[in-house]
């Protein structure tokens, strides 16, 4: 076993080495060295999560035209430890009517089940939690106790503007789930596999091996979408409006409790980015150049974690500049948005890639992938073009409602 | 018994008087959306009890129909209709009596027939590792003909008249 090309395993037998060495049994040796793991590995995202209030704080200064924080630490680097020690002594206020242990629950179910999603992200070829074979919907599992938590939140406070809140973001959550299943439903069919790691392997060295995102660009579409509705971020941001409802379901908070609310979403907007790589671009993959012959050295462990996390973050940066560009959206035209667009879409999408993946994949490799692709984009027209009809029908029926004389043909 | 079946034991026990427990404090809780956090936990236990017998996609499945759906739906339920969310009226009616000797005498019924079983007290035999993909198995039981497709077509039948009663009862005609 060499470290270079397994790392993960190599540190794992060295430790349980050591314990045996000690006189400890394998089975506690095991469950020790597990338990190791799991700590290195959240405490890893802990400190990246760190850094993404900085990453989060200087991109959205650069998207309002403002420097962002510059003033501790090269670069203002230095800026979230001293926002988490603020937080930390910050007083820990818990209303008097509020319901204690759910109020305290909440905040830790929301870290938790962001944290929860990293067990089954595939880092490196021979690294990751564990190889669920039901991966994707462990993804959507993860989510509902998510929910939970904002509901926990919102109710535990025993205020309105909380609970208003985290009844809008519950509705768009369970609202937008739909359209997320359904587009993760195509990533499963084209490998054939729920596994993340299958899903990753099947975009590599699978049968036509190229990434899904090229295969099905549209679901890439909605899974983004419907992902941006379930992180609560604008323009879907309903649950904590700010001038309707000041802050939503963790107005009530203070201190390090509001801080998991917000570490968590920055972390889950990070996670929701590192899936979207997973899921369309490959994962850990390096554009697919390791299966070339003389690059074989590409596929290291260390590479693939640089890639994945290189592609979760432009998957974060996509989510933050659609954050901070785009204004916030009424509650009836999102459920709207969701239930009589993104839901048949990705329904009518799911019927095509399964039809079309069987028919074209005995064609080779150009056909297969131009056919889908081209069969994505036309469906993308097709319904562009229904909509603008509606929208011109619905149009005409106003003015002609408001009396105003029918413009023209060609206006 | 090796420590591994020990533990597995005492992760059963704990699960078990977890979902058991939260079960009790589902009827016995005055608050009504504490009751239902309380099914959610009942809920997660049996969800534990699934993945100690390595059915990975019902521990899933459990967790996203029953928790993410159906306890959502019903704290949405109870907070959108209940102005006063606890519950002063009596817990107990006058039928309660009777309403405890049926349940245990089913509890007792189906203690005695499982324990009839040959198979009663064995140990589970190991899924040989790597060599059966359960969802794999379970996808082609669902739709082959000679196996699950009748019960599997008829409960989406089921679901389909379900969703058009629920649209048809919710259309508002203008």
């Amino acid at each position: 076993m060499n470290f270079w090309n397994d790392p993960v395993a190599f540190i794992a037998d060295w430790l349980s080495g050591i314990f045996a060495g000690w006189g400890m049994p394998e089975f506690w040796s095991n469950l020790l060295v597990f338990a190791i793991g799991i700590f290195v590995l959240i405490a890893a995202i802990m400190v990246v999560d760190i850094f993404l209030v900085w990453i989060e704080r200087k991109v959205v200064a650069r998207f309002q035209d403002r420097l962002g924080p510059n003033r501790l630490g090269p670069y203002g680097l230095i800026q979230p430890f001293a926002d988490i020690i603020k937080l930390l002594i910050k007083e820990d206020i818990t209303p008097r009517t509020a319901d204690k242990v759910v109020y305290n629950l909440a905040p830790i179910l929301s870290m938790s089940s962001v944290l929860i999603l990293w067990a089954i992200i595939p880092l490196a070829p021979l690294a990751w939690g564990v190889d669920l074979n039901v991966g994707v919907l462990y993804l959507v599992a993860a989510g509902a106790i998510g929910a939970l938590s904002i509901i926990m939140a919102g109710w535990a406070s025993d205020n309105k503007y909380a609970l208003l809140g985290a009844f809008r973001q519950v509705a768009t959550m369970i609202s937008y789930e739909i359209p997320m299943v359904a587009a993760l439903l195509i990533p499963v069919m084209l490998a054939g596999t729920m596994s993340m790691q299958g899903i990753v392997e099947a975009q590599t060295f699978g049968e036509p091996g190229v990434w899904f995102i090229l295969v099905a660009p549209l679901a890439a579409l909605i899974f983004a979408i419907s992902s941006i509705a379930e992180l609560g971020r604008s323009p879907f941001d309903l649950n904590e409006a700010e001038s309707e409802l000041v802050s939503g379901y963790h107005i009530e908070y203070s201190g390090m409790k509001f801080g998991m609310f917000y570490a968590g979403e920055l972390l889950h907007a990070f996670t929701f980015g590192g899936f979207w790589g997973i899921l369309f671009f490959g994962g850990y993959s390096v554009f697919g150049l390791e299966t070339l012959p003389g690059l074989q050295w590409l596929s290291s462990p260390f590479i693939a974690v640089f890639m994945i996390l290189v592609k979760a973050l432009v998957g974060y940066w996509i989510i933050m500049w659609v954050k901070y560009t785009v204004p916030r959206i009424r509650i009836d035209h999102m459920l709207a948005f969701n239930w009589k667009i993104l839901v048949p879409l990705s329904f009518t999408l799911i019927m095509l890639v399964a039809v079309l993946n069987k028919l074209l994949l005995g064609y080779g490799t150009l056909v297969y992938v131009a056919g889908m692709f081209l069969a994505n984009v036309l469906l993308a027209i097709v319904t562009i073009m229904i909509l603008g009809a509606y929208a011109r029908r619905q149009r005409l029926a106003e003015e002609a409602a408001l009396q105003i004389p029918a413009r023209a043909a060609g206006d | 018994m090796t420590a591994e079946q020990i533990i597995q034991q005492i992760l059963f026990f704990i699960s078990a008087a977890l979902t058991l427990g939260s079960a009790v404090m589902v009827v016995a809780t005055r608050k009504l959306i504490q009751a239902a956090l309380w099914l959610i936990v009942s809920l997660f236990g049996v969800a534990v009890l699934y993945a100690l017998l390595d059915a990975s996609f019902l521990v899933v499945v459990q967790v996203v129909v029953y928790i993410g759906a159906i306890a959502i739906l019903f704290i949405f339920a109870v907070m959108l209709t209940q102005r006063d969310q606890r519950d002063k009226g009596p817990q107990l009616n006058k039928s309660w009596v009777l309403a405890a000797l049926v349940g245990l005498a089913t509890f007792g019924g189906l203690t005695f027939l499982v324990s009839s079983w040959t198979g009663f007290g064995a140990a589970a035999a190991p899924i040989p590792a790597g060599t059966v993909d359960m969802v794999a198995d379970l996808g082609t039981a669902l739709v082959s003909v000679d196996q699950y497709v009748l019960p599997f077509e008829v409960a989406s039948v089921l679901l389909l008249a379900a969703l058009i009663g629920a649209i048809y009862v919710a259309y508002n005609r203008k």
